[in-house]
């Protein structure tokens, strides 16, 4: 089974492991890259994409500002046309309505499409728990279900395995549930994708209950959408009598017309494509096609929580495209599992703070600290959200939850920092200090960048844990002002 | 509490403090003008995506269709397909067992997307039911050029959202694999569209 997150170290902790790992940071550096370039070229080939990314913002933050009253539309339409809507509160009522409906269907198994949703609450592990297998059709989700192993990238979860690997865990893993991986398989994609053809194809025939989730949910017209690569979607949500789909209520968009904006902009900014191989749209139960008989699970699950937040509700317009991710320095070296959980990067640091509340688990409590402000993520992302201005606002929230206890390390060094860069006095008796320090920690500097500079290991008091879990190159003897100053702007 | 009410209660107190006046949306992308030819950007894009392209009169279709499938293959025709393929037979209710042994597929759409290379399938008469296209490992496409439009704005304003619909770019594929592309993981690995001038 997929694991869970549960359990993860902070973020500092877990990516310095991943840093270590030069197998998962020259994958990923390769991915992302790759991935970015396809986007840049798509995007930049479509006229008035500005206008697209503002169109989807304001459509997203339209329909959250009435999310009730579109959430109530989505349920009627649902219903007109067949469906049986349920609701859940969180993870565990979602998981237990899913449980329900197959065990009402006799199933000992479901098949599922690759979502984030269902990631989140568990439902995996929450099946297994009732007897029931929930088998990953997507080939990189089958890759890290049978490697017994986690998601790395909301796009290509697998991204962390080379092709090697990969044989190699389809030759173990296969056999035991399912059809084996042919004996002669080698390493080449065409063939790893083949055997795992074979082995779903078997799954698809056979499956009674499948479980997908949702790009978007149309209030006015009941209209489910799953955008993917594989056709394994098209399979789950094809052939089985019974179809549950899991869906966040910031899924929702108001008109059929809306989608003339979002299936422009999800398949560009996520796989870099003009569109993705399969789109699959369906409004309720068509009687002679298709499953039956359809459900969907409404979901909250900490939604709430984060539309209550004036500053980060506009993370509740992600489309989970993963543009963020790509373009992310700070992801791009740690990748996917630092973050602990099935939101990484830029768009987890922010999304898992707010949906689950700051202030109780120190997981959580580190992300919003997971990022250099750079502002690349909001550039990227097709729905403008600034995802630096949401970080900023949550280490305020970090800092505040923890205030009367032990201050955190980065609190302190941000209370400092502020304090120390808010005047320009301050900044040059700060940086006549540091370059106090610079030469003496140049002394005692026991390692050096790849430039030959020298590396600080460790700033001395409330500093100390902010530079544990960073390379700082060590402060130069003069200050820059200093420098300025004896050659009159570098002229002398 | 019902969790449905719960969840709407949370909801509308999440939102008691937000100013909820309307942001405006723009309209631009839609009615966009395209210069060039529609028809020739839908082949450039389709092929793009590695599947095959032909055009062909009304009266060549069967021709055509037959010349791309190989000799001997068991062909499905969605019921209600508007030309005749030798050999072929129109599907009954197959299931998806016994289609699995069908070596192609042969049906209509409604909807061609130029800008993107898209064929939309809404699944009534000459397109078949959802798996009729999705099973055997090809499919064979066949599109008026009458039926195509510029771009998802104008596709979104002709298709009818009551009916299911799948949206077809290229054959099925997959980049899991240390971002190799290959073609054909779980639908047809081949897809073969004929556009009818
Ligand atoms: S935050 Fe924006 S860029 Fe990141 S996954 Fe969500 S929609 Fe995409």
């Amino acid at each position: 089974m997929t694991g869970t997150f549960v359990g993860m170290p902070a973020f500092p902790t877990a990516a310095r492991a991943a840093l270590a790992d030069s197998q998962l940071r020259s994958n990923l550096a390769h991915a992302t890259s790759t991935i970015r370039a396809r986007r840049l070229a798509v995007v930049g080939e479509l006229d008035g994409w500005e206008e697209l990314r503002l169109a989807g913002a304001a459509i997203k933050d339209n329909t959250l500002l009435h999310l009730d009253e579109h959430l109530l539309a989505l349920e009627a339409s649902l219903t007109a046309r067949g469906a049986v809507v349920h609701w859940a509160r969180d993870a565990d009522e979602a998981c237990r309505i899913v449980a329900g409906i197959a065990k009402d269907h006799g199933a000992d198994e479901v098949v599922k499409v690759k979502s984030m949703a269902t990631q989140e609450i568990g439902l995996n592990e929450a099946l297994a728990a009732e007897g029931i297998a929930a088998w990953e059709t997507d080939l990189a989700e089958l890759i890290v279900q049978l490697g017994d192993d986690l998601p790395s990238h909301i796009l290509v979860p697998a991204i962390h395995r080379n092709r090697a690997e990969i044989r190699q865990i389809f030759l173990d893993k296969m056999a035991a549930v399912g059809r084996p991986a042919p004996a002669d398989l080698t390493d080449e994609p065409a063939r790893l994708a083949e055997a795992a053809r074979l082995h779903l194809r078997e799954k698809f025939l056979r499956a009674r209950v499948a479980v997908s989730g949702a790009n978007f949910a149309v209030a006015e017209t009941g209209s489910l959408v799953v955008v993917e690569s594989e056709g394994n979607g098209r399979m789950c949500l094809t052939l089985p009598d019974v179809l549950v789909s899991v869906v966040g209520i910031e899924k929702v968009v108001p008109t059929w017309a809306d989608l003339d904006v979002f299936l422009q902009l999800l398949p560009r900014s996520s796989t870099g494509e003009r569109m993705n191989p399969y789109t699959s749209i369906w409004s309720g139960v068509t009687p002679g096609d298709g499953p039956q008989e359809v459900h969907v699970v409404l979901l909250d699950h900490g939604r709430t929580r984060a539309l209550a937040d004036e500053v980060g509700r506009q993370a509740l317009r992600c489309i989970r495209c993963s543009a963020c991710l790509n373009v992310c320095p700070v992801y791009e070296r740690t990748g996917g599992h630092a973050y602990g959980s099935v939101y990484p990067g830029p768009i987890g640091a922010i999304l898992n703070p707010l949906l689950r509340g700051v202030g109780t688990d120190d997981q959580v409590d580190s992300l919003p600290y997971a990022s250099s402000l750079c502002g690349a993520c909001f550039e990227a992302c097709p729905v403008r959200i600034d995802i630096p201005a949401v970080l900023v606002d949550l280490r305020a929230q970090v800092v505040d939850a923890h205030r009367g206890g032990v201050p955190r390390p980065e609190a302190a060094v941000m209370r400092s920092a502020s304090w120390v860069l808010g005047t320009a006095r301050r900044l040059g008796a700060a940086e006549r200090a540091s370059g106090l320090v610079g030469r003496v920690a140049g002394r005692l500097a026991r390692r050096s960048s790849s430039s030959g500079r020298p590396l600080m290991s460790r700033l001395p008091g409330p500093g100390a844990g902010w530079s544990d879990a960073r390379d700082l190159p060590a402060p130069p003897a003069e200050s820059f002002r200093a420098w300025w100053k004896r050659t009159e702007g570098g002229h002398r | 509490m019902s969790a449905r009410d719960e969840i709407l209660g949370r909801v509308r107190s999440a939102l008691t403090q937000a100013d909820r006046s309307p942001v405006a949306v723009p309209t631009t992308h839609r009615g966009r003008v395209h210069e060039g030819d529609l028809v020739e950007l839908f082949v450039e894009r389709v092929e793009d995506y590695r599947a095959t392209v032909t055009r062909c009169a009304d009266s060549e279709v069967a021709g055509t269709v037959s010349r791309l499938l190989p000799e001997g293959t068991s062909v499905v025709l969605a019921p209600g397909f508007e030309w005749s393929v030798p050999g072929a037979a129109v599907d009954s209710g197959l299931t998806a067992v016994q289609l699995d042994s069908v070596g192609a597929v042969v049906t209509g759409a409604t909807v061609g997307i130029a800008e993107t290379g898209t064929l939309v399938l809404t699944h009534g008469p000459g397109e078949g039911r959802r798996l009729l296209s999705l099973v055997p490992d090809v499919h064979v496409c066949v599109v008026r050029a009458s039926q195509v439009v510029a771009d998802v704005p104008a596709a979104i304003g002709v298709l009818d959202p009551r009916r299911p619909q799948t949206w077809i770019s290229g054959p099925s594929a997959t980049s899991d694999i240390e971002l190799d592309r290959v073609e054909g993981v779980h639908g047809p690995r081949t897809l073969h569209v004929v556009i009818v001038d």
